[in-house]
């Protein structure tokens, strides 16, 4: 479960979240959409304290991050992140991208974490590509590697950082697939994304982000087809 | 121009001792700065502040003062002070690592700042702390990238350790300047002694291309 109180974050004198508060329960699923520049990601970012956090509260399972004694890296392998731009270990072949942290962190034996590993790789459908070095993969491969890895370590949640954005369109289809199964099995996900017909299809909630606040929220159907507030019908009127 | 063969034959002896002694204080001196520079460079990254401007400073010190200027002094200042007596070949070495050691230390952090930061989040993401994330992820793809850089420093290390001449260790620049002063000779000493720098610093660039298109390749 993810609790947001009042999180404020600048950046200098740019104020990008104003006064965000949301609530996430286990298993379900919310989409984060909005403008450029809304704060979307820097939203996500604090989920995990990738952008330390100017004012209010985030807790993750019970557990504040932004209380300074919290052990950040520890609540960081219950929350996996998926980039937009991957972001693999391009020194490290497939595998050797999915096991580094299990081992390191969880302290797994090379073949148990291989094993486990292979186990991901076959879930995201590219068992045969273990030994591959990522930059012989397609985006969407790359994509389906970063989430594997990212399910290595067993999280609770998911974050995702607009995933098919930087992906050619042939791509986008194989890796919404593959968050649409993880969905399925139960896993709570927070995923910024353009996909609409993802968020929809998938989505248990949309979130929607203007100016550093969320201006709105409601199930898929009732925001995209009965938006209440204008700046979210402006927004919907150029992306739908 | 008379060219006096005899004399050369007669300091090949010397001019071989006194390049294997080149090539020695350049290789310590690329692994010992290597090091240091690794050290320095990143000490020179710390968020904590004196660590940082320390590490600065003596990045500052060695690269804006004349290596000439830091040999003698470590020969005549330093190293006395330290064992008790001057030694030529420790106050070459001690000179050579601490200048390569502020090279390397800028071409340290220029290869790690020079990895995405995106690198860095993706580990830090899956729960590895900053040393971890360092130790497997970002000096292994930094390293990579500082090999060019490096072998340049050597190349010029190679160069530099003439100047241990000075303090009279007996390396190639030496011997040259030995024979030159017993003989009065110029075009012959100072010419084979830039011959076979010139053999030294050729050689190891032509492995290092060929090291770099192995890797460019992987
Ligand atoms: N590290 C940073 N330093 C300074 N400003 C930043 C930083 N990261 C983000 N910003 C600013 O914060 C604001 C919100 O950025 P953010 O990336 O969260 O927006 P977004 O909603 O994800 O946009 P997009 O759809 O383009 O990804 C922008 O004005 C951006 O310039
Ligand atoms: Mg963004």
């Amino acid at each position: 479960m993810i609790e947001v109180k009042n999180l404020k974050k600048t950046f200098g004198s740019n104020e990008v979240l104003k006064d965000i508060n949301a609530l996430i329960s286990p298993k379900e699923v919310v989409v984060v959409i909005g403008p450029s520049g809304s704060g979307k990601s820097t939203f996500l970012r604090c989920l995990n304290l990738l952008e330390s956090i100017t004012a209010g509260h985030v807790s993750i399972e019970g557990v504040d991050i932004t209380d300074k004694k919290t052990d950040i890296n520890k609540v960081r392998t219950e929350v996996g992140m998926v980039f937009q731009q991957f972001n693999l270990f391009p020194h490290k072949t497939v595998i050797e991208n999915i096991i580094l942290a299990p081992m390191r962190i969880r302290k797994l034996s090379a073949e148990k974490a291989r094993e486990r590993g292979l186990e991901l790789l076959r879930k995201v459908g590219l068992k045969e590509k273990a030994d591959a070095y990522p930059d012989s993969l397609s985006g969407g491969q790359k994509q389906r590697v970063a989430i594997a890895r990212a399910l290595a370590m067993e999280p609770k949640i998911m974050l995702f950082d607009e995933p098919t954005s930087a992906l050619d369109p042939e791509m986008v289809g194989e890796v919404l697939e593959v968050m649409k199964q993880l969905a399925l099995e139960g896993m709570t996900m927070v995923v910024v994304t353009h996909e609409m017909g993802f968020a929809r299809e998938v989505g248990d909630r949309v979130l929607f982000m203007d100016g550093g606040y969320i201006v709105e929220e409601n199930i898929p159907k009732e925001l995209f087809e009965n938006p209440q507030q204008d700046r979210t019908k402006s927004f919907l009127s150029k992306v739908l | 121009m008379d060219f006096r063969l005899d004399i050369l034959v007669e300091y090949i002896p010397f001019f071989l001792k006194g390049t294997l002694l080149t090539i020695g204080l350049s290789l310590v001196g690329i692994l010992i700065g290597t090091v240091l520079g690794l050290i320095i460079g990143l000490g020179k990254m710390t968020r904590n502040k004196l660590i940082s401007f320390i590490c600065n400073c003596y990045i500052v010190f060695f690269r804006g003062t004349p290596l000439f200027v830091q040999i003698l002094l470590i020969h005549f200042g330093v190293v006395p002070m330290l064992i008790g007596h001057t030694n030529g070949i420790v106050a070459s070495i001690i000179a050579l690592s601490l200048i390569a050691g502020a090279y390397i230390a800028e071409i340290f952090r220029a290869g790690i700042q020079s990895i995405d930061k995106g690198q860095m989040e993706a580990a830090r993401s899956l729960g590895m702390n900053h040393v971890q994330s360092m130790k497997d992820v970002i000096l292994p793809q930094a390293f990579k990238r500082m090999i060019p850089p490096l072998g340049n420093e050597f190349i010029v290390l190679i160069k530099e350790s003439s100047l241990a001449a000075i303090v009279a260790t007996p390396e190639l620049m030496y011997y040259g300047r030995a024979l030159a002063s017993q003989y009065y000779r110029v075009w012959e000493p100072y010419l084979t002694a830039a011959l076979i720098y010139l053999v030294l610093t050729t050689s190891l660039s032509y492995l290092l291309n060929r090291l770099e298109r192995r890797l460019a390749t992987e």
